[in-house]
């Protein structure tokens, strides 16, 4: 009996360890990644047209998606702003509302869980082919790094495209609030717009949602990016790499929104 | 110099997990020759590849290229190195978001500064050599197989490099195309004073146009020299490759683990 507990303990903390070792391996792995791809940012930055062609695969082509639920998340927000507001009866504050929500907390997350759906998932199974079709050694034949031609301006284009499309978020689910709040309703027009232009700041929210939105391109593009170029080389490895990008960007995404929320907003 | 081997390879060992890939492998590969290395799949014939080309480290021994120690060399050294290396690869591993004259033009666009009339002659010229002018604006998605690995080729040597490693060239072409494959081999071998390296288990191909051949077993090699004195080795084993006999040294399995119980 003793033996067994003694066994038993042994093999829980053994596991401990490793699961422990293991956990760290990963981070240490991908801070070396980030730490490779770093010196690499600069020179994407020259590679206009490379940077101009990821720009349009993660930013123009995420364009749809992202209007779609723009409209639908700021048409609900107006629904339900406009429901709890008028028990008050300050319906008028329901632009406020409506501005407030997306800009601080939904334009950012939710364009950022959509770009990670979209884009990152892309970037994961673009790279992970890549290496499954020795492009990438290809690369390194050639005397080409592929941090540089390949990773550092996917990277970039995130960081220049995921802030736009949250602003574009923003602009369409204020639309879809106006459309609901003013046009179905009946808020009062100019009260819908002139409680909002005073109760949004410029500083405390405009500019954190913009901080937001580029913590979220750097950590969605680095997860998707790290998962394919590390992938196992085989249409299995690419495809658990896809998963494993989107899971991982999503809850990372939202884990960081709650602690920027928490340094900016308190 | 003119004579003393282009690359040598000092008691190379090599792990992948516990498996030990290469067992203190030594071969020395001549300057200006084509190089057969053999050896049945999954004996480390493209990990040989990439450990003489610095993209693998060796876990002991050296790769020395000009008797410069290869994993000594900084990472600008290496990348200078390997503008002198072209390589085929199994796949062919063509940038597939660009056609045909982009990826062979690629290697030139990103090392030289040179206006766009002369990078558009010498891809034309590398072309015309594997014979697919015509082909230029094509994506690699378009092209069969053997079209793609002559296009991997022009590209391996549009740079005018020094060595060329040749993975598998021959695997899953059809006769022709083979016999289109060697010629051009043999052709680009003579004409540019290459060093090359094929790596391959296409025994009758290979060995048609090798200088100097060596057999790989289990981590090293069994057996080296020309063509003729291979053919008549007197190992078994070399024997059995050779002709691809069924029955023999040869083990079919891969190594099983000793069955732990409890
Ligand atoms: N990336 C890898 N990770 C783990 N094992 C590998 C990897 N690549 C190759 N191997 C193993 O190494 C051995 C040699 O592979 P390889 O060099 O591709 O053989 P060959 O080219 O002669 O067919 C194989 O048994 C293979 O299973
Ligand atoms: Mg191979």
């Amino acid at each position: 009996m003793l033996a067994w507990i003694l066994q038993t303990t042994t093999r829980l903390i053994a596991g401990l360890g490793s699961a422990t070792l293991g956990a760290l391996q990963g981070l240490g792995k991908r801070a070396l990644f980030v730490w490779a791809v770093i010196p690499a940012l600069p020179y994407s930055v020259w590679r206009i047209r490379l940077l101009m062609k990821q720009i349009y695969f993660a930013g123009v082509l995420s364009l749809p998606i992202i209007l779609t639920a723009g409209l639908f998340v700021g048409m609900v927000l107006g629904l339900q702003g406009h429901h709890i507001l008028t028990t008050y009866n300050s319906e008028e504050a329901v632009g406020t509302m409506t501005a407030l929500s997306l800009i601080r907390e939904l334009g950012p997350v939710v364009a950022a869980l959509l770009f990670a759906g979209r884009a990152g998932s892309a970037l994961t199974a673009e790279v992970g082919l890549m290496k499954s079709t020795e492009q990438l050694s290809a690369l390194e034949m050639m005397a080409v790094d592929p941090m540089k031609f390949v990773i550092a301006p996917r990277i970039l284009a995130s960081i220049i495209a995921l802030p736009m499309l949250a602003m574009i978020f923003i602009a369409t689910g204020i639309f879809g609030g106006y459309v609901v709040a003013v046009g179905w309703l009946g808020v009062d027009d100019g009260a819908f717009w002139a409680q909002m232009s005073e109760q949004v700041d410029w500083y405390d929210d405009v500019i954190n949602g913009l901080v937001k939105a580029v913590v979220f391109a750097i950590l969605i593009a680095i997860i998707a990016l790290y998962e394919g170029y590390e992938s196992v080389p085989t249409s299995e490895g690419v495809s658990h790499a896809t998963t494993r990008s989107v899971v991982h960007a999503s809850l990372v995404v939202l884990g960081v929104d709650f602690i920027l929320t928490s340094l900016m907003f308190t | 110099m003119q004579n003393a081997p282009l690359i040598e390879i000092e008691n190379l060992s090599f792990y992948r997990a516990d498996r030990k890939i290469f067992d203190k492998l030594s071969l020395q590969i001549p300057r200006g020759q084509i190089t057969a290395i053999m050896g049945p799949s999954g004996t480390g014939k493209t990990t040989l590849l990439k450990l003489i080309v610095g993209q693998l480290k060796p876990s002991s021994g050296r790769v020395l290229i000009n008797g410069q120690d290869v994993n000594q060399l900084s990472r600008n050294a290496l990348y200078e190195l390997r503008q002198q290396m072209g390589m085929l690869f199994q796949t062919g591993a063509l940038l597939t978001d660009l056609n045909v004259f982009d990826n062979i033009a690629f290697p030139l666009r990103e090392h030289f500064k040179l206006p766009e009339p002369l990078i558009a002659n010498l891809v034309r010229m590398k072309l015309e050599a594997v014979g697919l002018r015509g082909a230029y604006a094509l994506m690699p998605a378009e092209l069969s197989g053997g079209m793609a690995r002559r296009v991997a080729l022009a590209r391996a040597f549009v740079l005018d490099p020094q060595m060329l490693f040749y993975d598998e060239p021959f695997v899953g072409q059809d006769p022709i195309t083979m016999g289109v494959l060697v010629s051009l081999i043999q052709k680009l071998n003579a004409s540019l004073n290459l060093t090359s390296i094929i790596v391959s288990h296409d025994v009758n191909e290979v060995l048609s146009i090798a200088e100097f051949a060596c057999v790989l077993s289990e981590g090293r090699i069994v057996e080296q020299g020309t063509p003729q004195e291979l053919q008549q080795s007197e190992s078994d084993y070399v024997q059995q490759f050779l002709k691809g006999l069924p029955d023999g040294p040869v083990p079919l399995h891969y190594p099983v683990e000793p069955w732990s119980v409890g």
